[in-house]
């Protein structure tokens, strides 16, 4: 087998190509659906309804969308000049607990101050909390080649122990009767809602503002050019006068804020305190919605909202016909490669000799 | 520091050394070979999660254990085979095809979990393997004959990486495929056969936690020791030999965290402890850093006639 460069590839493959990828997975995850003993067309169909079938399956759909579009621009902008942060996990819980020490209920933590300025502080705090986290395995990986990969998954079983045990002691809410979950943020804080008596929230518009915000870093500012070129290729980057550190660690801090302000957004706009089981893996979906999203900063927020979609569907879907949830993480895994497969083939053709 | 003394004089707290650091020579050995063919194997932590679910379910479907440990190794070659597929054959990013194969590989043994027993809260429990108490031999006579498996491996695996043709065949494709291929050896065979026997051992890593050291399967069982075991060869200079050193100097302090939190007089949280292992991978990573040897090729995807 051996791959050939394409001479061209056509806008229109670009977009073609996952949106093909995710329909092959979903036929042969079909196989799945017959196993656990359900009609396919029905499960698919309730999946559907349950992600995007009405007003409320769109509010649920569009709340659990904001954090995975969140952690999906911190990976995509480490990924952009391949640092690959897996670390969005733990920086997320960062984020979330900084959010808390700022702005949490007087007599527990944080601070009296107007909510004018304590908001701006609250979302600082979770920002750089998530920065500096990556910081660390960003230089590791810089000046010593130790992988970040590797640093970054253990950093996040650090953080979550970490977490765990403020949770158990010194931020532990008193009157959570027993429950490990931290003191709550001050009302005045809170996220407001986007639609009366449904859970989405205006966090929602932060993404999608920040989502902007990454997309005009890549293609207007040097960052942004830096970026791309220590990510093509590093070394050939110092020799035409990037400044590789100084872009790896811009680039650190930026997808480690991004993260940590996922984290402080999930607790300001859903669930105003901290709890081990806020995320059910954010950090690491983040990962597979960049890749969908082909690293491009507008595209996270529609693979944000896909994956999110298929995500709630799953959990009405098994309610109705009994398969089990976890075929919406099947679904989910199984694009991320067949996406990766579907974006080579665009600029490859294979020969079979 | 009397408590400490008193942990370590008693053989009980060997014997878990020795349990502890079982699945993790297995995981290394198994990261060991990908590596040393050049290609990095992020589906560790997915595929012994998936070998210690086909494993136990063998063993519940009326399998024998060792069928068991054998249905692991199967399971880990066909996922170390579209690793190989994709990281090999279309040259796709290592790291993001092992990402992708972790998250792949637990969604299916959890969905797999789920449909084969939908209403459970407890899992059935199978019979284990028993230790081998007929071994004349203190603490190796408490371990089951997988931990005895896992040890004779390391020399048998360092032998054929220094001893053999296809040891070093196996280490040219790691280091300069441009000469391997040049001297006849096929780069794309030898990776693929790599990573597929390296899948293998990850997948009975995971077997052994379902049959040997725990009797059934539980959500989260294998929790990050595929991440160990990545930073454990690096740590090792991905040599079989220190792999095993390694292995049992991690799992010592992981007993002993876990004999420390038990001992009552505890005075920090428990998660202090169980940070330990964590914190020790980084230090090690770093430590380890300036002076470790990368097999040269490892992550460079290598296209025939390119270069």
């Amino acid at each position: 087998m051996r791959l050939e460069r394409r001479h061209e590839t056509s806008r229109a493959a670009l977009v073609l190509a996952p949106v093909g990828a995710v329909l092959f997975t979903m036929l042969v995850s079909a196989l799945l659906v017959l196993w656990a003993g359900a009609p396919v067309g029905r499960t698919y169909a309730l999946l559907l309804q349950g992600g995007f079938g009405s007003v409320f399956a769109w509010s649920e759909t569009l709340t659990r969308a904001i954090p995975l579009i969140l952690t999906g621009l911190a990976a995509t902008v480490a990924f952009k000049a391949r640092l690959f942060n897996i670390g969005a996990e733990g920086q997320l819980f960062a984020g979330a607990l900084a959010a808390v020490v700022v702005g949490g209920m007087h007599g527990g933590t944080g601070f009296e101050l107007q909510p004018w300025l304590l908001f701006p502080l609250m979302m600082l705090a979770a920002a750089v909390a998530g920065a500096l986290l990556l910081l660390g395995p960003a230089l590791m990986k810089n000046k010593l080649g130790v992988d970040e990969v590797v640093t970054t998954l253990l950093i996040n079983f650090i953080v979550l122990l970490g977490v765990s045990a403020l949770l158990d002691g010194p931020m532990k809410d008193p009157t959570a009767m027993g429950w490990p979950q931290s003191v709550s943020l001050q009302p005045d804080l809170e996220l407001g809602k986007l639609i009366e008596q449904a859970r989405v929230h205006t966090g929602l518009l932060w993404a999608a503002a920040l989502a902007v915000i990454v997309w005009a870093i890549f293609k207007y500012t040097v960052l942004g050019f830096d970026i791309r070129a220590v990510g093509a290729n590093a070394r050939a980057a110092e020799f035409a006068g990037v400044p590789v550190t100084r872009t790896v660690v811009m680039v650190a801090l930026l997808s480690g804020a991004l993260a940590g302000l996922a984290g402080a957004i999930e607790v300001a706009g859903r669930t105003s305190y901290v709890t081990l089981d806020m995320s059910p893996g954010y950090g690491y979906t983040g990962i597979v919605i960049a890749m969908l999203a082909g690293l491009h900063p507008l595209g996270v927020i529609a693979a944000g909202v896909f994956v999110a979609g298929v995500l709630v569907g799953a959990d009405t879907m098994s309610r109705a016909v009994g398969v089990p949830t976890y075929i919406a993480d099947v679904i989910v895994a199984a694009s991320l490669i067949a996406v990766l497969v579907a974006m080579l083939l665009t600029q490859y053709r294979v020969r079979l000799k | 520091m009397t408590d400490l003394l008193d942990i370590l004089a008693n053989p009980a707290f060997w014997v878990a050394v020795l349990r502890i650091a079982t699945p993790l020579i297995l995981g290394t050995l198994g990261v060991l070979l990908c590596e040393r063919a050049g290609v990095l194997n992020l589906g560790i932590e997915g595929i012994m999660v998936a070998g210690a679910f086909t494993g136990w379910l063998a063993v519940y479907a009326g399998a024998p254990l060792w069928a068991g440990v054998g249905v692991a190794a199967l399971t880990g070659m066909v996922f170390g085979l579209l690793h190989a597929f994709l990281t090999v054959g279309l040259a796709l990013s290592q790291h993001v095809s092992g990402l992708g194969i972790t998250l792949l590989a637990t969604a299916l043994s959890y969905f797999g979990y789920r449909v084969s027993f939908p209403k459970v809260n407890t899992p059935p429990t199978i019979t284990p393997f028993a230790p081998m108490d007929w071994l004349p031999l203190p603490i190796l006579n408490a371990q089951t004959s997988l931990t005895l498996f896992a040890l004779l491996l390391v020399p048998a695996i360092a032998w054929v990486l220094y001893r053999t043709p296809l040891g070093l065949a196996l280490r040219m494709v790691g280091e300069n495929p441009q000469a391997a291929e040049s001297q006849g050896v096929s780069v794309a065979g030898t990776r693929t056969g790599a990573i597929v026997a390296g899948s293998a051992l990850m997948g009975m890593a995971g077997s052994f936690l379902t049959l040997s050291a725990f009797n059934a399967f539980f959500f989260n069982m294998v929790n990050g020791r595929g991440w160990i075991c990545v930073a454990l060869v690096v740590f090792a200079s991905w040599r079989p030999g220190k792999a095993l050193l390694g292995a049992l100097l991690f799992a010592f302090f992981d007993a002993l965290q876990l004999r420390l939190q038990q001992s009552g007089d505890a005075v920090l949280p428990y998660q202090i402890y169980l940070m330990l292992p964590y914190l020790l991978s980084i230090l090690a990573l770093v430590l380890v850093a300036r002076k470790a040897s990368y097999p040269q090729a490892l992550m460079k995807p290598y296209r025939k006639g390119e270069r």
